[in-house]
């Protein structure tokens, strides 16, 4: 650290970082410290996820053949349901956003702590308990329902479905609080100087993120309580047995549900906003489209449920006017492609781990994206609904948008977080087979869906045994591929060499302070620079990284002294 | 904003020039309090949002069979409807003025301002109490457990319903030991837990007030229902006469299918009904409006799947709502707490300015469930 301690945001003493400073089970327990949260989700959401990852390859194992091999129907159908409801709800949804994002947003702004830290701590253990209430409920008993509980199967399925509704919706609090918290914190913390357009596209894609969480979440949450309630008390509103109405339910998920296939995406196209301009050494392009694109995506998001019932029954008109709605929320998504690809024209691309995940997300989810306009098209809908083709679809989303997004997102922080250096050859080797197993996983799935394999059973017609085994072998080797990205991880905590504050030549406030940042973050508040402005940045070598020499240091005032303070008014 | 630099190498408690209520993560007390205020809107949009699922629910049923919510409406008490209106906004009053006494120092008037929210809640959910047990008592429940009105027209409760008993006990414990508490505080001069165990007692003794007016109310309102059907025996007669003939003309309309069709859902939908329906007459002197020609027959309506549902509704909407007052008591409560040990000055009211506007929030949706639920005749 001497090396740089002539700038002032280095001179943090190493003893105060915020892995060691404290010590003891109680002092993470009880910490209110956005990093030490963001950690612990870290830890917590990335275990929900090894065990769905596991269920995932059970039901691949399982489809080798087109007979049964080890799984009855009924434990074909608890399995997937499993699957797909930990995935959403214990990882997806609060991966980036809790994890990643608690780490980031405070810091990012220049702040101490996001603006209500017990209010944190609550909502992850809000998590911790949705997560134990839901796993417990569903393994007990075995939940069959798939993710959605769709009314009348959910309320008259033996399952558990009252324990995992509450469950939902405990951890649907755990969510509203994480966006809220997020919300205020941008809104009223920024550092004096770091006025909306000059934050870092991450946080704007944060910002979008929890404004879902605020206004979608407690959709949700009247929505299973309502269900649990029909399920109890028999009130009859989905129930047409008392002239209620299923399909209502439908409406009242997917309101919720479909803004949350936002809540899952726009913080992993935040990440890859932040990866494409760095490693690309380059200006982000067009910084408003994107900023603004985020905000659109999310606001859209919430008019376009519909198009997950186009067969449910609805009037022909209102499905015309979703297909539409749904149509125009691509228009933003093609924004951000676009405005990426432009970064990285006339760049300095450095492909490394870090720029090979963002790669891999950016070809993934456009695949996933287009893919998406033959499902929201109303006559190809009709034959494609319920098919592989729309689990193909979504995994390209889910998995290859947000979780490689994730993946990147974390090798990009990795340095920052733990204060350690990854090795890149063992990075590079994960992507690669990241990438090929994963394709290899679902573009049968897109060939077996548009030949009608329908989803969510258990045997099929010997026709499709090629290529369900094909995707078979895929989904192994994706497993294989994020066992090495976690072993390069794990290695290099114990292996890896010592992080400097600014492995990458990133100019966003992040990279100001110590790798791992001290608990205060920084001493005196940082300088707000232009997050993606890179000439003041010079590389010292692999050891001290890159280091910020104002290049207008005689050129005061600066901004920061001019504006006023922007939070407050 | 001024900005003073004395905050920038502080990030502990209790460095000087540093406030006791301020977080260490906040750079002065107005960032402390707009965030803080900023927070709970966010948390009322949620509120909102969250509610709003049942107002839909409460919408496109209303839409879609729209007779069964005039019929249902009027087994609910619109008079006690109209006094928890008044006891609530009474509420947000003393609310309002509790954040001004916050603001304006008044220690006092703030621990007063906030016993009276609290009793007023209390007022409310007592009679809260009394609709429902009444409610249950004669069969009006959500849809699975309807029963049809016309077998219980006959049926008179008379006396305290033993659910309204057993809903009390709850705050009889809490007078019992609050009583205690508020006496061993007197006796050994602890001046702090007077203070803060008198006003639990009154709050718990204002159920019992709540409990009183709702059971006046009711029976005032029995009463009236039964004067009036003795006084004008003869022209209810008449006009059940005559709706049963509108009645008869309509299930002439819609011919044969149309019973076989209805006598298929009734079986379907009334589960334990013991009693036939065939009674018009009975069913006609529970309904005050008299059929029009062509409308539903009331056989359907009053039935699980019609009333019932209303009832579904209702339950979920009040009940939702009375657990957010019941919350609200309880952050009442830790305020009134805070006010007693003086926590709350000019610099520092922020969190009486945000349970201020919770409670708000909360009596704006009863705002709206009121007439929504009561007054649809």
């Amino acid at each position: 650290m001497s090396a740089v301690a002539t700038s002032p945001s280095y001179s943090q003493p190493d003893s105060d970082n915020f892995l060691v400073n404290s010590r003891g089970f109680l002092s993470w327990a009880l910490t209110l410290d956005h990093k030490r949260i963001g950690l612990m989700y870290l830890v917590g959401v990335m275990s929900a996820f090894g065990l769905a990852g596991i269920l995932a390859l059970v039901l691949r194992a399982e489809l080798m053949t087109p007979t049964k091999m080890f799984l009855s129907n009924q434990q074909y159908n608890q399995v997937f349901t499993l699957h797909g409801a930990i995935m959403v709800f214990l990882f997806i949804i609060p991966s980036v956003p809790a994890a990643l994002g608690n780490f980031l947003v405070p810091i990012m702004l220049g702040a101490k702590d996001v603006a209500f830290p017990r209010l944190n701590l609550c909502s992850f253990y809000l998590w911790v308990v949705g997560a134990i209430f839901f796993l417990t409920a569903m393994l007990a008993t075995g939940l069959d329902t798939g993710w959605t509980f769709y009314t009348p199967y959910s309320t008259t399925t033996q399952g558990p479905v009252v324990a995992a509704t509450l469950g939902v919706f405990v951890l649907g609090f755990s969510s509203i609080f994480t966006g809220l918290n997020f919300i205020v914190t941008i809104n009223t913390m920024r550092p004096p100087g770091m006025s909306w357009f000059k934050m870092p596209l991450f946080l704007w894609a944060t910002y979008a993120t929890s404004i879902i969480q605020v206004l979608a979440t407690p959709v949700l949450g009247i929505t299973v309580l309502l269900l649990a309630a029909e399920r109890v008390l028999h009130i009859g509103i989905f129930d047409p047995a008392y002239n209620g109405d299923p399909v209502t339910y439908q409406h009242f998920f997917w309101f919720y549900s479909h803004p949350a296939v936002y809540i899952m995406i726009l913080p992993g196209m935040g990440i890859i906003s932040e990866l494409m301009s760095v490693h690309s050494h380059k200006s982000i392009f067009g910084y408003r489209f994107i900023a603004y694109s985020s905000i659109a995506i999310a606001l859209f998001g919430f008019l376009v449920w519909g198009h997950h019932m186009f067969t449910a029954g609805m009037a022909n008109v209102t499905t015309i006017i979703f297909s539409a709605l749904t149509f125009s929320v691509s228009i933003p998504s093609a924004i951000k492609v676009f405005n990426w690809l432009a970064t990285m024209y006339q760049g300095t691309v450095k492909l490394n781990t870090v720029m090979l995940y963002a790669l891999s997300f950016i070809f993934l989810f456009t695949i996933g994206g287009l893919t998406g306009l033959w499902l929201g098209a109303l006559s190809t809908d009709r034959m494609l609904h319920d098919t592989y083709f729309v689990v193909a679809h979504f995994h390209y989303v889910m998995v290859g948008g947000t979780l490689v997004g994730f993946l990147g997102g974390i090798f990009h922080w990795w340095p920052k977080m733990t204060g350690k250096m990854f090795n890149e050859t063992w990075g590079k080797i994960s992507c690669l087979i990241v990438f090929v197993g994963f394709n290899l996983t679902f573009l049968p799935q897109f060939v077996m869906g548009s030949r009608g394999m329908p989803r969510r059973y258990a045997r099929y017609v010997e026709d499709f045994q090629e290529l369900h085994q094909m995707s078979s072998v895929g989904a192994f080797v994706l497993g294989i591929g994020l066992f090495i990205a976690l072993g390069v991880l794990l290695h290099s905590l114990f292996r890896g060499r010592k992080a400097p504050p600014n492995p990458w030549g990133g100019a966003t406030l992040e990279w100001q302070c110590a790798s791992p940042p001290p608990y205060y973050n920084f001493k005196t508040p940082p300088r707000v620079n232009e997050p993606y402005d890179y000439t003041p940045l010079h590389f010292r070598g692999d050891d001290k990284g890159w280091e910020y020499v104002h290049p207008t240091e005689s050129d005061a005032p600066r901004v920061d002294e001019v504006e006023s303070k922007p939070a407050t008014n | 904003m001024s900005h003073d630099s004395a905050h920038d190498d502080a990030h502990g408690h209790g460095e000087h020039d540093h406030p006791p209520f301020l977080a260490h993560h906040f750079d002065d007390p107005e960032q402390q309090y707009d965030a803080g205020k900023f927070g709970m809107w966010m948390f009322l949009v949620t509120e909102v949002l969250f509610f709003s699922g049942m107002f839909c629910a409460y919408a496109l049923y209303r839409s879609l069979h729209p007779e069964v919510w005039t019929f249902a409406s009027q087994f609910l008490n619109e008079n006690l409807g109209a006094f928890n209106t008044v006891v609530l906004l009474f509420s947000s009053l003393t609310m309002a003025w509790g954040v001004r006494c916050a603001q304006l120092n008044q220690r006092n008037g703030l621990v007063l301002c906030l016993t009276l929210t609290l009793a007023c809640a209390s007022i409310f959910l007592g009679v809260k109490a009394v609709e429902y047990t009444h409610k249950w008592d004669i069969g009006l429940l959500p849809a699975g457990s309807y029963v049809p009105q016309f077998i219980m027209a006959n049926q008179h409760h008379e006396g305290i319903s033993p659910w309204l008993i057993k809903l009390s006990i709850v705050p009889a414990l809490c007078v019992v030991g609050f009583a205690g508490w508020y006496g061993w505080a007197v006796a050994q001069k602890r001046k702090q837990a007077a203070e803060i165990a008198g006003p639990l007692l009154i709050t718990a003794l204002a159920y019992f007030l709540g409990v009183g007016v709702g059971i006046l109310f009711q029976n005032a309102e029995q009463a009236a229902h039964a004067k009036e059907k003795h006084g004008t025996e003869h022209v209810s007669h008449e006009a059940t006469e005559e709706g049963s003939e509108h009645a008869e003309h309509a299930e002439q309309d819609s011919g044969s299918p149309g019973e076989t069709g209805h006598g298929e859902t009734s079986g379907e939908l009334a589960e334990g009904e013991t009693v036939g329906h065939g009674e018009v007459e009975t069913v006609q002197l529970v309904s005050s409006p008299p059929l029009k020609p062509g409308a539903t027959p009331l056989t359907k309506i009053d039935q699980p799947g019609g009333a019932g549902l209303f009832f579904s509704i209702y339950y979920c909407m009040t009940g939702v709502h009375a657990l957010h007052i019941l919350g609200g008591m309880v952050v009442l409560t830790w305020l009134l707490v805070r006010a007693v040990k003086g926590h709350f000055n000019e610099q520092y009211f922020g969190p009486v300015d945000y349970v201020g506007l919770y409670w708000h929030l909360v009596d704006l949706i009863w705002i709206y469930l009121f007439p929504l639920l009561y007054l649809i005749t």
